[in-house]
């Protein structure tokens, strides 16, 4: 029950936040809506037995990719906001309507799918040497998965480079 | 009781916002944070069959797509300054140069 008051206060924080995300007409006000959303949904993976990625939410996104925003948006001086003129070409209404079927589509596969299925028999989790979230992710990440870690890290490199090579005035 | 439906239909709605603030807005900056709200929604779904599953691999496949999200940010970014740079402006309908 309790679970259960969590997890629809925590929904409806988060789709509210990302609503008006998405419809705030001030580019900072928008930013700052994210930065709520973000933190609303490591709430949730708390609910969901994840502490681990709950901080590593927090750290990246909130502290980091937000503050990332920020910058952008205060270098980026708007004189004219570019919502103000409208496009004739632009067709909302069908992007509207067709979000909409996606939805209707999404949720009927989720709650078909679910339903018929007989619920999944717990996979048997493979026996790590350590015991907690955070260790047992660690373990996952040095073992099975070094590789796509190792290329991760090489990614996030790329990204920088190509980032300063992009922001930068002249080479 | 919260199945993992619940978690999923979440996940949905949040994806569907992210897909409608891509295809209504036209501030480049917007669309990116509803790239971000996408990635978020997908994070969400990836925890929840964890924590089903009794697994941590989605756990560890969303701390991957965190990295990505936060490459896509910092190239994305960059390249709205260059832009920016060039046309005083963050509105994709002046982004047609390669427009076919």
């Amino acid at each position: 029950m309790a679970q259960a008051i969590a997890f629809y206060t925590l929904a409806a924080f988060i789709l509210g936040f990302a609503v008006l995300v998405v419809t705030t007409k001030d580019t900072v006000h928008s930013v700052l809506f994210l930065v709520l959303d973000f933190l609303f949904v490591a709430a949730l993976y708390v609910l969901l037995n994840a502490p681990f990625l709950a901080v590593i939410q927090v750290l990246v996104y909130a502290g980091g990719i937000v503050v990332l925003y920020l910058f952008v948006v205060m270098l980026v001086n708007l004189k004219r906001p570019p919502e103000a003129h409208r496009d004739p070409h632009r067709l909302t209404k069908i992007g509207f309507g067709l979000s909409a079927a996606v939805l209707v589509e999404l949720g009927a596969i989720v709650v078909s799918g679910y339903m018929k299925t007989s619920p999944v028999v717990a996979a048997a989790t493979e026996t790590m040497p350590v015991t907690g979230n955070t260790e047992q992710v660690g373990w996952l990440l040095y073992t099975s998965y070094l590789i796509p870690f190792e290329i991760a890290s090489m990614l996030l490199l790329v990204a920088m480079i190509g980032a300063i090579v992009l922001a930068k005035r002249e080479l | 009781m919260i199945t993992p439906t619940h978690y999923m239909l979440l996940s949905a709605a949040l994806f569907i916002i992210g897909v409608v603030g891509v295809m209504t807005r036209r501030n480049i900056i917007i669309i990116f944070m509803s790239i971000e709200l996408i990635l978020n929604a997908v994070n969400i779904n990836l925890v929840a069959f964890s924590m089903q599953l009794h697994n941590l691999v989605g756990q560890v496949f969303a701390i991957f797509v965190i990295a990505v999200a936060a490459a896509e940010a910092a190239v994305g970014l960059g390249i709205i300054l260059a832009f920016y740079r060039n046309k005083e402006s963050v509105n994709i309908d002046e982004m047609n140069l390669m427009r076919w």
